[in-house]
């Protein structure tokens, strides 16, 4: 008799304590034990985990009005840019925005010390944040200036509006060249010096559901250290990536668009980073939840680093110039043990995605759903999968003449 | 014998003091220097491995003390953050002596303060700025 059951019936266990709860690290050692039909029969949800910089990341806020009204022109949170171009006193705070004070790469590699990312950190550390707001002035909206500052709890709403997180399989980088590049996968060392990962691998929520088959819109999640959901799927999406005959994607795939709100959150899981010679960014925590529906799923989460592959992209070169190909694959179980092997070359590793973190997450939204206060949400509508026929573009890049509308 | 890694600091009025000669010829120390530099504020900074018996050593200690330098053990220069740490590892494989370093299956980093020769490549390694140093005359910010 195979396994089947419902997100209701799973919630309806966890409002009674009765849910068997395991991390995707957790269940592999049982699937590999008792089987895949014992393990559908006896667990109901599965948590996930990632804790890596996520550059498509930010903050949509209301401040609330001045006296007089302003519609904020230009806005800088701590000195950091906050695009304006919204209704009166809305902003979107970017985790890579940088001030315009700071020296960026003219002093090689610039350090980017305190960028978006950094802001969004200390808002949730609820420390007390400058504003400095300049404006045209209208008749509604009389203001022309103001400097002042807040705090997270004084303003009306901070919602973390992610573009894309999550995803799904990432590039080992290393460097070819012989000098030292600083990239958004950290410093590479020339000659191939080290090989940089940036994926949780078999706690990572996509491997757990590779061809989107429970996480949809609507989806609620482990968000920043306090309650998100799935918005919608994530820029760059690219469900169609090639993939094994498990359906784990070869390369970068999936991606999720996240959100929640930021006033529910921790500083530790939404961490300002600042990456030498690239810039600033943010590490997001995600952890998703997945309902064993079916033997399917379960088999899906039994994915193990071994099973898993990455591959490996020069930045030198063929990244920064989109020269297609790759040094060939890797799996994350030996980008985890410290050393991979590319092109007879022996390389050592280091990861940018926390896999400590991810593990924390995933035991949190265990702990959150075994105690009753997290239950799952079935999705309003699904993700767009390996069939949605999606492929990803590159920009055009014409001249001015060749313009077709004139 | 004794070996051990210190750090020095020479005030500006005898950076210009031969001091490195007198270790080596008055107290029969060796001297393995590992970085030295000065601020533009003219203080300098020497950090060095020294070795010799353990009286000539104090004896050294205390000379150098009186001619108005600060020594310290090399240990304390580099501080590890661990409560910004997100152990990541994106340092373990910057740091040229394993100093920093990954700890499996924890998949958690470790600082062995004992092994850091105070390169100060990490400071900037780091995304979360976990790693500090006391020294305010770095080259590094």
């Amino acid at each position: 008799m195979k396994v089947k059951r419902s997100i209701e019936e799973i919630n309806e266990k966890i409002k009674n304590g009765k849910a068997v709860v395991l991390t995707a690290e957790e269940v592999i050692g049982v699937v590999k034990d008792k089987g895949l039909e014992q393990t559908t029969a006896s667990v109901d949800v599965v948590t996930t985990g990632t804790f890596g910089p996520m550059c498509s990341s930010g903050v949509f806020m209301n401040l609330g009005h001045p006296q007089p009204r302003m519609k904020f022109g230009e806005a800088y949170l701590n000195g950091v840019p906050a695009y304006a171009g919204l209704a009166a006193v809305d902003l979107y705070l970017g985790a890579t925005a940088i001030p315009p004070t700071d020296p960026g790469n003219r002093n090689y590699p610039g350090d980017f010390i305190y960028g978006g990312g950094h802001v969004i950190e200390d808002l949730v550390a609820g420390k007390e944040i400058r504003l400095e707001a300049s404006s045209y002035g209208t008749d509604c909206y009389p203001l022309k200036r103001i400097e002042t500052s807040f705090r997270l709890s004084e303003i009306n709403e901070a919602t973390l509006y992610n573009p894309r997180n999550a995803y799904q399989n990432y590039n080992v980088a290393v460097n070819s060249g012989e000098k030292t590049i600083y990239t958004y996968m950290g410093i590479l060392k020339p000659g191939m010096g080290n090989a940089n990962y940036s994926s949780a691998g078999q706690l990572s929520p996509l491997f757990n559901d590779p061809l989107l088959k429970t996480i949809g819109i609507g989806t609620r999640i482990f968000l920043g250290g306090g309650i998100g959901y799935v918005a919608w799927h994530g820029t760059q999406h690219n469900p169609s990536a090639a993939r094994d005959e498990k359906g784990v994607p070869k390369g970068p795939a999936a991606t999720l668009a996240l959100t929640g709100d930021l006033k529910q959150m921790k500083p530790c899981w939404l961490r300002g980073l600042s990456f030498l010679g690239y810039g600033a960014t943010m590490q997001v925590g995600v952890g998703i939840p997945i309902p064993i529906l079916n033997e399917e799923i379960m088999g899906f989460c039994a994915v193990r680093d071994e099973d898993i592959f990455a591959p490996v992209v020069d930045y030198r070169s063929a990244y920064p110039f989109r020269e297609s190909g790759n040094l060939g694959l890797v799996s994350y179980a030996d980008l985890k043990s410290g050393s991979v092997t590319v092109q007879g070359k022996n390389i050592p590793t280091a990861s940018l995605s926390s896999y400590a973190g991810a593990r924390e997450i995933a035991a949190n939204l265990k702990e959150w759903i075994e105690a009753g206060r997290f239950t799952l949400s079935a999705p309003a509508a699904p993700l767009p999968s390996v069939d949605a026929g999606i492929s990803l573009n590159a920009l055009p890049q014409r001249d001015p003449e060749e313009q077709e509308d004139k | 014998m004794i070996k051990q890694k210190v750090v020095l600091r020479f005030p500006p009025h005898i950076v210009e003091q031969p001091t490195i000669y007198h270790l080596i010829k008055d107290f029969d120390l060796m001297v393995n220097i590992l970085r030295a530099d000065i601020n533009p504020k003219k203080e300098g900074r020497l950090m060095m491995e020294l070795s010799g018996s353990e009286i000539n050593y104090q004896r050294a200690v205390e000379w150098l003390k009186e001619q108005g330098l600060q020594i310290m053990n090399l240990e304390q220069q580099i501080i590890w953050r661990s409560d910004l740490c997100t152990h990541c590892g994106a340092c373990t494989v910057i740091c040229p002596t394993e100093a920093l370093m990954f700890e499996r299956p924890d998949m958690t980093v470790r600082f062995a303060e004992e092994k850091c020769i105070v390169c100060e490549l990490c400071l900037r390694a780091c995304p979360a700025r976990a790693m500090e140093t006391l020294v305010e005359n770095t080259n590094s910010r």
